[in-house]
């Protein structure tokens, strides 16, 4: 019986999911925000609210700690420096998780789970470096996507035709 | 072992049946864009829930 036993198994070894959660943690805080299924969102914000609790404790264990439990020493940097302070006046709560649909091809509930004190602009900043790296190696990518929109918009337009 | 005695009827495995049908899916408008969304769910098509921004993949 699986009596006073909590958390998802995902399917993986204990190994596995330790890894899985490492990966997840480093990238929620490196991106302050992802989108990942439901039950991994779930059962990733209290893992990540302990990490974030011991961030603001400070001191060299706990940064010890963290580099260890995420297997990172950039987030545990990042976690310690910035996101430490930012989520000061809060107690406990860092984190906000929101339903985002169901994923194309197995139907897996979606989630997006982001930090409530996120700066969007960092977001944003992020997001300028990445389109202007991504212009100059994937311009075919970018040129293909018009192409999907207008055939998406002539798909929507055609459905509106039927309906009518 | 339990065995079934008598063959189940079409009518009597139809009325069992009679409740099984799927609803369809819960929707509404957003409030945002006024697409049509799944409620609790961020809106598809402008990446907005609750009046705030949250998915910065979805382009205005
Ligand atoms: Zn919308």
């Amino acid at each position: 019986m699986r009596h006073l036993n909590s958390g998802r198994k995902l399917n993986r070894t204990k190994a596995h999911r330790r890894a899985l959660f490492a990966n997840l943690a480093t990238s929620l805080v490196e991106h302050e925000q992802i989108k990942t299924t439901l039950p991994k969102a779930k059962d990733l914000r209290p893992l990540l609210e302990k990490y974030i609790t011991l961030a603001k404790r400070g001191g060299l264990n706990s940064y010890r700690l963290l580099i260890s439990r995420l297997c990172s020493q950039e987030a545990a940097k990042k976690l310690v420096e910035d996101i430490a302070p930012r989520c000061k006046d809060r107690q406990g709560g860092y984190l906000r998780i929101t339903k985002a649909g169901f994923r194309y091809g197995d139907n897996a509930p979606m989630a997006i789970i982001e930090f409530v004190d996120r700066k969007i602009k960092v977001k944003n900043k992020t997001e300028g470096d990445k389109v202007s790296k991504d212009s100059k190696t994937e311009k075919s990518t970018e040129e293909a996507s018009p192409k999907k929109s207008k055939k998406k918009e002539t798909k929507k337009t055609s459905d509106k035709v039927l309906a009518s | 072992m339990a065995v079934p005695k008598k063959k189940v009827s079409k009518s009597r495995r139809n009325n069992r049946r009679a409740h099984d049908a799927i609803k369809p899916a819960s929707h509404m408008e957003c409030s945002s864009c006024g697409e049509l969304k799944l409620p609790h769910h961020v809106c598809s098509s402008c990446g907005v829930y609750n009046g705030r921004k949250v998915s910065s993949t979805v382009e205005d």
